[in-house]
């Protein structure tokens, strides 16, 4: 099986472009457009350029060494949270405002839950030159105020989402708006492998550099490209899209994603889209989201905001319902746990994102000699308040 | 011919109100349509609300919370509506997303909106080529019209393709906007409705967004079949009510 995206956007029975007419024009440009631009040389020669040299590419794959004798296993941490702005998410937004350019485009807008693609964004934006304005859920502005203050620093505009529940889902929609009305001039950098095609096939490509990376370090290290899995934790899922993405294929390597199961699954206050979700059209995309028996969207909980997203990026949607990928869930308890955990053992402080993926060790039990490559998607300075909270520090 | 096939070909401009179903009052919806067809509109959209409507301003959004709020859903929805026929004679729609209809089951929700007496659906969020490849059999099975939107962005070449999918009319979106964000219309405007007309398409254009008024209802009538109000009905009616419901209509006609 494949697990592509195919040439109408599907992935299996999920993706597509369920937009509204008056969204197709610029989603239509970007689909023609968007494999011929991001092949162009010049273009790569741009990318990776300042993926080197502004990002700090490549990030390293560092063996956790204490963590894996604990677990009595090979654990290696993809270094994402060294990646400047803190996290993966500049990876796409570098790659997205350079095909804005390429399109002419001078206006940029972008949701954001926790801020950390509001950031990116914004980062992208000072680097260009470009206008750029970040939607935020109103209670997300509450919750995330250093990021708002970045991104006000970075010279973007940060304007509350106010709709519906005020979070994450609402900041999209608002976006979705905003984009409804600026045709012309504006572009749309969505954060992850969600939204119509071609976005969520898009991200994946500029997320991809990370498991292109892992390859061949992997192969220093190991003498071998492939580990025997690849971890992520998955909200809307483009950090694990990128650390899987070279391995979708290939069937040796184990695909193990990471969702926040919040206070417990059966708890009414949950993300694990895969368990609690059923097919649906989010966001311009058919995929696994959480909602009513009517048909009506739900807000999901977990105490790291960049996994509380209803839905999932359609890739996930299939890998999850053709069996390739395993999908566990982590409560809140969990994942702090183990963000303290790796603090304590290795000397990083993780993203609370990050720190579900981190807490499967506890849950699976993996051979001695099994080579586990795990994406630390980000680094834990935002989520210093929730630590603080949470452990009383 | 369904019936608002039959008033597309009646030889009048045709004034069309949406409203959203549940909003201001769970139990509004049938004396709201009863209501409109005394005062002469000649085609009622129905609004299913949904949590995330895209496509939509701020009035329709908030009166959407509202009516999901109140308690309004899918299935109650068509059970207020379920003797419909027996008062109202006029064409009506349902306007909605497609993620409800999607879990209420394609097939089931066309075969209950045939047995109401529904005419056709307009869903934003379903594109053309979806609709084609997937619903388009069902919908015919029950002898709905869909109803697609164009914009001043869409291509000649979309709207000819749309044209030929169509079976009632086309959607004319006034500007490339989300609903309620305007209040008169450009020069740029009124080109687009005339290059519109001057494609002689099969259906008749019906306009949208943006209609507010006589002189927006008047515009947009020289240039199309007729024209739809939503947003513009909807702050009427969460001040005046049911009762505002005339003199709003007679306001819009200029009667």
């Amino acid at each position: 099986m494949n697990y592509n995206v195919d040439e109408k956007g599907y992935y299996g029975e999920f993706g597509g472009a369920y937009i509204p007419e008056m969204l197709y024009p610029n989603v239509e440009e970007l689909r023609q457009q968007y494999l011929q631009i991001t092949a162009e040389e010049s273009f790569q020669k741009e990318f990776r350029q300042l993926l080197k040299d502004y990002v700090g590419r490549p990030t390293p794959l560092y063996f956790a060494k204490r963590l894996s004798e604990k677990y009595n296993t090979k654990i290696y941490l993809k270094r994402e949270d060294l990646c400047h702005t803190g996290a993966h998410k500049v990876n796409n937004t570098i790659g997205q405002i350079l095909l804005a350019k390429r399109l002419g485009k001078t206006r940029i807008i972008a949701e954001t839950g926790a801020g950390q693609h509001g950031v990116a964004t914004a980062t992208v934006c000072a680097l260009m030159g470009l206008e750029c304005i970040v939607y935020m859920g109103e209670i997300d502005i509450q919750r995330q105020s250093p990021n708002v203050a970045r991104m006000k620093m970075l010279g973007a505009k940060v304007i509350p989402a106010t709709s519906g529940s005020k979070t994450l889902k609402d900041a999209t929609n608002e976006a979705i708006r905003d984009w409804i009305n600026n045709l012309i001039d504006t572009y749309y950098i969505i954060g992850s492998v969600v939204g119509p095609h071609p976005y969520p096939d898009m991200v994946a490509r500029f997320q991809s550099v990370i498991s292109e990376e892992v390859k061949k370090q992997l192969l220093e290290k190991e003498k071998r490209e492939n580990p025997d899995y690849v971890v992520a934790c998955v909200g809307g899922g483009s950090n694990a899209a990128g650390i899987y993405y070279h391995y979708l294929n290939n069937p040796k390597v184990g695909i193990i994603a990471v969702e926040a199961a919040g206070k417990g699954i059966d708890s009414g206050e949950s993300a694990a889209t895969s368990v609690l979700g059923k097919m649906g059209i989010i966001h311009g995309s058919k995929t696994l989201l959480m909602q009513t028996p009517d048909g009506q969207i739900t807000e999901p909980y977990s105490i790291s905001a960049g996994l509380d997203y209803p839905g999932v990026g359609p890739m996930h949607a299939h890998l999850y319902t053709s069996g390739r990928g395993k999908f566990i869930s982590i409560t809140d308890d969990d994942a702090m746990k183990a963000g303290m955990e790796l603090s304590q053992l290795e000397g990083i402080i993780p993203a609370i994102e990050s720190s579900h993926a981190l807490a499967i060790f506890e849950e699976l039990k993996f051979k001695k000699d099994d080579i586990i490559v795990l994406n630390l998607s980000g680094r834990g300075d935002k989520d210093l308040n929730t630590y603080i909270n949470y452990f009383k520090l | 011919m369904n019936r608002l096939q039959k008033t597309l070909q009646q030889d009048k401009k045709l004034l069309s109100i949406y409203f959203t179903a549940g909003y201001p009052n769970l139990n509004n919806t049938v004396s709201i349509i009863q209501e409109l067809e005394k005062n002469g509109v000649d085609f009622i959209e129905i609004g299913l609300p949904f949590s995330d409507p895209l496509a939509d301003g701020p009035t329709i959004q908030t009166s959407s919370t509202h009516a999901l709020k109140n308690g309004m859903n899918t299935a109650l929805l068509f059970d207020q509506l379920k003797d419909i026929r027996k008062t109202v004679q006029i064409p009506l729609i349902i306007m909605g997303y497609f993620n409800p209809i999607l879990q209420y089951g394609v097939e089931e929700f066309c075969k209950k909106c045939q047995e109401i007496g529904i005419d056709a659906l307009i869903l934003p969020d379903l594109p053309l080529e979806e609709y084609n490849t997937l619903y388009k059999a069902t919908f015919e099975k029950y002898n709905l019209s869909n109803i697609f939107l164009i914009t001043p962005q869409t291509s000649t070449k979309r709207i000819k393709e749309i044209d030929s999918s169509s079976s009632a009319f086309i959607y004319m979106v006034s500007s490339a906007s989300t609903t309620g964000t305007q209040n008169d219309f450009s020069a740029k405007q009124t080109d687009y409705f005339e290059r519109i007309s001057k494609l002689k398409l099969k259906n008749p254009q019906i306009v949208g967004f943006g209609i507010s008024n006589y002189e927006t209802f008047l515009s947009t009538i020289s240039y199309a079949k007729g024209a739809i109000i939503g947003s513009a009905f909807i702050k009427m009616i969460s001040k005046e009510g049911i009762a505002g419901i005339s003199s709003f209509i007679k306001s819009i006609r200029n009667s």
